[in-house]
């Protein structure tokens, strides 16, 4: 590699080979965005703008109807409390996922691996079967009423499934992990030197985790939280079997209007709000981490 | 095997280190470490990488516990008090600067943490950018300073606690060399000034020989000796000491009357305080070696490089593996290959045990 190379190709077929090379390179990739994620995009965006069809898809007649529809209250406040939803399980997934994410990066190496392995192993089991199971547990008959009744603390079992409450659960249970670990990765990259240095200057743990620590954690945070709210916003099946099946969040209003009330092209609309109000949440949080960004990239 | 030279009576002891050990698995990191700063002077902890001299110092900063042996500061047991709670401050290799923090925020945050008064914390963050000469530089990020900027704010954030002693993880390394002279001045200013006392970490023999009242150079987690620079630079206690700090000329032999007897050499002056018989090390430095007629050895002039203030020769002497270094003032008459003598006199050359 080192020293002049003797018989280098001339400059022009090298810029050729290279751009051969890139395409080589993102063909695969490029390709895959194009077709699973441009084309449907863009297919969506376009129904917003048409009236659907009787039995399904799009009447190609421009209206502006869908875009009044989605501020009727009823679809609206359907919106609103799902972000609610969603908003509610990221902060209790970021209070249980900090702590957690803390003492994992603190572990001896041989624990923190254990750790993690543990943290992502629910992913190794289907979905829809981790969903049911928490149906088991907290059904009428299941295991946690009849722990309850087992200790005297309740007469007979009381209704644990089926309410906002139970959502929460599910979406928690499901999208932890994905809160855990880049606060694992911020906490793990931070110089400990920096928490010995608040110490050093008279800190108490609790100060130098709230004067040190969480600052410089905060990109982590933000990936965290965007991490479990975009796909707590969009999902539909937690609702579906946790919640009784009523669409009380923007995943099965989506779902149901496409394949149950066959309006392709109001759910197009609800889909693409959806869309843009993540957008907007992303560019929050790229800026946010972009100030923080650049002290983190140069540590002093 | 090792002789530590007796400090001479203490006046006053600020930290006691009785005993300490310290040992990570299979590594001995500490053995047995018995040693005592005094009140006001600036102390080294000098030896090569992995010698313990950086657990020692995590230990005084309480960010280490000792296995066994006693820490005391003022008297009073330091190892129980948590690291928040010791009057300690440590300047950090890597200055540990706090990244999303302003340089005035770097210095007071350890001032916030005394419950002292707003007004109180202003003017002594004030005064210590001052002592630094950082005034201008209050409110810039730690990112945006040069090296001896922050290192300035390392110190300032350290000294403006008016701790009863202040650690430096070795201060100078991370520097260039035009820096680092100009802040090995600024720091014995700032000793001199503040009369905090000062216990400095470092590899670098010049760094403490510089900076230091005293040194104590230790070894695979011993100390090997305490002394002033100059009497550990013409009387070291310990092979290792010897060879370690500067440039030296070793033999091995045995003590006789007037020096030390050497097979194949012969006699050689030294002083000498050893039993007849007793098993030596004679230690003489180049600049104490003289060329010419008549000398206690011959050689061949192997090498000379001049310096400018000074030359630097060196000599191979039929018998001794390692050629002799003469340092000598100014430029040389001799070239390579010129058989010369090599002289000394018996007060230059020091006898150690072996």
């Amino acid at each position: 590699m080192a020293g002049p190379s003797t018989g280098r190709p001339p400059r022009r077929s090298r810029a050729l080979g290279s751009a051969a090379a890139r395409l080589v390179f993102l063909g695969p990739g490029l390709g895959y965005l194009i077709v699973f994620l441009i084309v449907p995009l863009a297919l969506v965006l376009s129904y917003t703008i048409f009236k659907r069809g009787r039995f399904g898809g799009v009447v190609y007649e421009a209206t502006a109807d869908n875009f009044g529809r989605l501020f009727d209250p009823l679809y609206l406040d359907i919106v609103i409390s799902s972000v609610r939803t969603a908003a509610l399980t990221t902060l209790i997934a970021l209070l249980i996922g900090y702590p957690t994410a803390y003492v994992i990066a603190l572990l001896p190496r041989r624990w923190k691996t254990i750790a993690l392995i543990a943290i992502v192993m629910p992913f190794w089991t289907n979905f829809l079967i981790r969903v049911y199971a928490w149906i088991i547990l907290l059904s009428g008959p299941g295991l946690v009423n009849n722990a309850l009744t087992g200790i005297g603390l309740i007469d007979k079992p009381i209704q644990l499934l089926y309410n906002e409450g139970t959502i929460v659960t599910g979406l928690l249970y499901s999208y932890l992990p994905l809160m855990i670990l880049p606060l694992y990765a911020a906490i793990e990259r931070l110089d400990p030197q920096l928490r010995e240095a608040s110490a050093n200057l008279g800190a108490r743990p609790a100060r130098t985790l709230l004067s040190v620590t969480l600052p410089l954690t905060v990109p982590g945070i933000l990936t965290g939280c965007v991490f479990v709210f975009v796909p707590c916003l969009g999902n539909f099946v937690v609702p579906e079997i946790l919640g009784g099946g009523r669409s009380i969040m923007a995943g099965n209003l989506i779902r149901d209007q496409f394949l149950k009330a066959r309006d392709w092209p109001f759910g197009s609309t609800l889909a693409l709000a959806v869309v843009a109000i993540l957008i907007i949440l992303l560019f929050l949080q790229a800026w946010v981490s972009r100030a923080y960004g650049g002290i983190e990239g140069r540590r002093a | 095997m090792i002789a530590i030279p007796k400090a001479p009576a203490v006046p006053q002891t600020l930290v006691g280190i009785q005993g300490v050990s310290r040992r990570f698995g299979d590594v001995v990191a500490l053995d047995d470490v018995t040693l005592d700063i005094r009140q006001g002077e600036f102390f080294a902890l000098l030896g090569p990488s992995g010698c313990g001299k950086t657990t020692l110092l995590r230990i005084l900063a309480g960010f280490e516990s000792p296995d066994a042996g006693g820490v005391t500061l003022d008297g009073a047991d330091l190892l129980s008090l948590p690291a928040h709670r010791r009057p300690i401050n440590l300047m950090f290799q890597s200055y540990a600067l706090f990244p999303h923090m302003s340089v005035v925020k770097n210095i007071a945050y350890g001032l916030e943490r005394e419950r002292l008064s707003r007004a109180e914390v202003r003017s002594r963050v004030l005064e210590v950018l001052e002592t630094v000469g950082l005034t201008e530089q209050a409110n810039r990020r730690p990112h945006q300073l040069s090296g001896g900027q922050r290192q300035r704010v390392a110190l300032a954030r350290a000294i403006v606690k008016r701790p009863r002693l202040l650690l430096l993880d070795e201060p100078l390394s991370a520097l260039d060399k035009k820096v680092r002279a100009e802040m090995q001045l600024e720091l014995k200013r700032l000793q001199h000034e503040v009369g905090i006392t000062f216990v400095v970490v470092t590899h670098d023999q010049e760094e403490a020989m510089s900076l230091a009242d005293r040194i104590a150079v230790l070894q695979s987690g011993r100390v090997q000796q305490i002394d002033a620079p100059v009497r550990l630079y013409e009387r070291p206690g310990t092979p290792f000491v010897a060879d370690f700090i500067g440039a030296n000329n070793l033999f091995e032999g045995t003590a006789v009357g007037g020096g030390l007897s050497v097979p194949g050499l012969g006699d050689l002056p030294a002083e000498t305080g050893f039993a007849a018989g007793a098993p030596a090390l004679l230690g003489v430095r180049p600049e104490s070696v003289r060329l010419g007629e008549p000398g206690v050895l011959r050689g061949v002039v192997a090498d000379v490089s001049f310096y400018g203030g000074v030359s630097h020769i060196a000599v191979r002497v039929a018998g001794h593996d390692r050629p002799i270094l003469v340092a000598a003032q100014g430029p040389t008459r001799v070239r390579a290959g010129a058989e010369v003598g090599l002289g000394w006199s018996a007060s230059d050359a020091v006898l150690i045990a072996r």
